[in-house]
């Protein structure tokens, strides 16, 4: 029987929507088990990811996991029985499963869209050069760890899902070279952090700095505001929007770029959404290349209208 | 103040990048030294212009193409190159890729001592992210990964890093292998006299024999991973573009709703 370990992602306390997505995904390749580094979960977080199949929850307490090393260790102590392990691929899980990796031997594949058993083999599935190409890539090493994007399986709960059991893992972590001497939280905005968000609302040059349209109809869908580079250089929104190569990568359901001209640095980190909508004022931007429904036309125009309509439709 | 910098081959970002058997599809005539390389490059000189003193030496690991990577480098005015080309190492993977890139450190360092390795974020064509970590841990020095900003002293790096959760300030002692991101520095470009100069600059091209590397461990005999098939995504269908006359906006609304997104 295959174990497979999923690193839980947690803000709060609370058990993300990319946890319960990839405890899904997990229960397609063996017996799910919950990995959770910091103080133990509430009896409902707990609760939950039971009912998204895990059998355990191993908690380790190493509350100063933010070094990659350190995080490792706490996460191989709590999956050595497991056969594959799971993590939501961000910079930060990239570089513990790189350690996980060299400690263990196994295979490791980040930025995956997906993943199943073939022949005893865990194979993955990846969109890459700007989700231009599928890849297909098979892990031959007898352990193999994968770092799943969030948005590739829908999340839902295990059919026969009963409690899972906590259990406590003792581990002696690493003393490590490395000091943060500061830690500055970033204010998260209220709602679906980006990276995680089934819909995208981005701005770019085109809205002058004006976020306020983006914004009202990011709300409307549910979703999360994203920006261009030019845009976070400018200052008009903070860094944590930026999307694209060098800032997050989303594959949301709907992904609407507005004043956005798709330069490929842009289009790396968004290219592999569901559904694409732009609208641009010049016919000629690249955008256009890779939307399903694109609009020559002013944001300031259009969007509103698009708003009126929603809430009619919605009204009706 | 001695430092290395790797730099990685890749294909250009605004070619049609494509696989062959499996492999990336490596020309010439579209490849170039990774972007992300460049604030690797700039990093260095201006650590060095700093303190004064010292010198850079960038490295690649790649193909006989890879060459031009290093060239790059040399026109923005690093000291000294090197190649490190090998047929075992085709197909490695991140960790084959490491031992390589680990073993080429060691050698220089050996020479005379080295204060730091910078890399670039990513590699633009991989985009794993994980190398810098894996050479760190090959190496067995400090790691400062992600560096928006970086300074040294007493024997220190000190650098700043913007996670989506936080901003921390992270110090590690030399020496130590720092990535960088685009937000770290300003590129500079590459000056007519140090084009030319560049193109005389010797590189020095090693082998795995060089390195004492042994073959099994890297390239396809040593990788954990491998691709087993990789196809072109088919062109999106039933694309739709109009010209706003008035009521694209209830247009887009309609698309939305009629698709179950609104
Ligand atoms: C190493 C490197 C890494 C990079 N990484 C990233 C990254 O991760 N993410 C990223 O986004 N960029 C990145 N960039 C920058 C990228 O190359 C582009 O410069 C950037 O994406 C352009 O932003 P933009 O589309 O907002 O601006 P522009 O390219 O200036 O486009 C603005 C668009 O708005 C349109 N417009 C103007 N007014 C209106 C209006 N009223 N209504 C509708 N449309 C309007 C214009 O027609 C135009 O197409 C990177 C660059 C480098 C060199
Ligand atoms: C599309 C694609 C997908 C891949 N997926 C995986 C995977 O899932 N797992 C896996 O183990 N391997 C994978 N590989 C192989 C891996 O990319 C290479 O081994 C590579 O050399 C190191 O990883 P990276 O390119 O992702 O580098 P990154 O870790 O993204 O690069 C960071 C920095 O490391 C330096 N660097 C990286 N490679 C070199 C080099 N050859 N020479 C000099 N400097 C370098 C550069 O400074 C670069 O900026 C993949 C390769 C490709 C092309």
């Amino acid at each position: 029987m295959t174990t497979v370990a999923v690193l839980v992602d947690h803000r709060d306390g609370a058990v993300t929507r990319p946890s319960l997505e990839a405890l899904t995904l997990a229960r397609t390749l063996g017996t799910p088990v919950a990995v959770w580094l910091g103080s133990a979960p509430a009896a409902d977080a707990a609760a939950l990811l039971g009912e998204y199949g895990a059998t355990e929850v191993r908690v380790v307490d190493a509350a100063d996991a933010r070094v990659a090393s350190r995080a490792a260790a706490a996460l191989g102590a709590a999956s050595a029985d497991a056969d594959v392990v799971l993590v939501i691929s961000t910079f930060v899980t990239k570089e513990i499963a790189t350690r996980l990796a060299l400690a263990t031997g196994a295979g490791v594949v980040v930025d995956a869209a997906g993943a199943e058993l073939v022949d005893g083999k865990v194979e993955t599935f990846q969109t890459v050069f700007a989700a231009t190409w599928d890849v297909r890539t098979r892990i031959e090493s007898d352990k193999a760890i994968v770092g799943i994007r969030p948005n590739t399986t829908i999340a839902a709960p295990a059919e026969a899902a009963g409690a899972a059991t906590v259990v406590d893992v003792e581990v002696e972590l690493p003393a490590t070279r490395e000091r943060i001497t500061h830690v500055e939280a970033v204010e998260q905005g209220e709602g679906v952090p980006l990276a995680e968000a089934p819909v995208v609302v981005s701005g770019g040059r085109g809205t002058g700095g004006d976020y306020a349209l983006v914004t009202e109809l990011a709300e409307l869908l549910g979703g999360a505001v994203g920006a261009s580079r030019d845009a976070t250089d400018e200052g008009w929104i903070s860094h944590e929007h930026m999307v694209g190569q060098t800032g997050t990568t989303v594959t949301p359901a709907l992904y609407v770029a507005a004043g956005i001209s798709g330069a490929v640095h842009h289009r790396g980190g968004m290219q592999a959404s569901g559904t694409i909508v732009c609208i641009n004022m010049d016919p000629e931007a690249p955008i256009f290349e890779i939307s399903d429904f694109g609009v020559v036309g002013s944001l300031f125009d259009v969007i509103p209208q698009a708003v009126a309509r929603i809430k009619e439709h919605r009204g009706a | 103040m001695r430092i290395l910098v790797t730099v990685k081959h890749v294909p250009d970002l605004q070619s049609q990048r494509s696989f062959t058997e499996g492999r990336v599809t490596r020309s010439g005539d579209d490849g170039t030294m990774n972007e992300l390389d460049e604030n690797a490059v700039e990093a260095a000189l201006q650590l060095v212009e700093a303190a004064g003193e010292g010198e850079v030496y960038a490295l690649t690991v790649g193909g006989p193409d890879a060459v031009a990577a290093v060239r790059k480098a040399l026109q923005l005015g690093v000291h000294h190159a090197i190649h490190v080309s090998d047929e075992a190492i085709a197909d490695s993977d991140v960790f084959g890729t490491a031992t390589v890139i680990a073993a080429a450190v060691r050698k220089v360092h050996e020479e005379a001592p080295l204060d730091l390795v910078i890399t670039g974020m990513a590699a633009l064509d991989g985009l794993t992210s994980m190398l810098p970590t894996a050479l760190a841990a090959e190496l067995d020095w400090s790691q400062a990964t992600l560096a928006s900003a970086l300074s040294v002293a007493d024997g220190e790096v000190t650098i700043e890093r913007h996670l989506p959760d936080a901003h921390e300030t992270l110090v590690a002692p030399l020496p130590a292998v720092v990535s960088v991101t685009d937000e770290a520095n300003k590129p500079r470009y590459p000056n007519f006299k140090l084009i030319m100069a560049a193109r005389k600059a010797p590189v020095a091209q090693w082998s795995l024999a060089d390195l004492g590397v042994d073959a099994s461990a890297v390239g396809k005999a040593g990788a954990r991973t491998v691709v087993v098939d990789a196809s072109p995504r088919p062109a999106k269908e039933n694309r739709v573009k109009i010209t706003d006359t008035g009521d694209a906006g209830t247009q887009l609304a309609d698309f939305l709703i009629e698709k179950g997104l609104a």
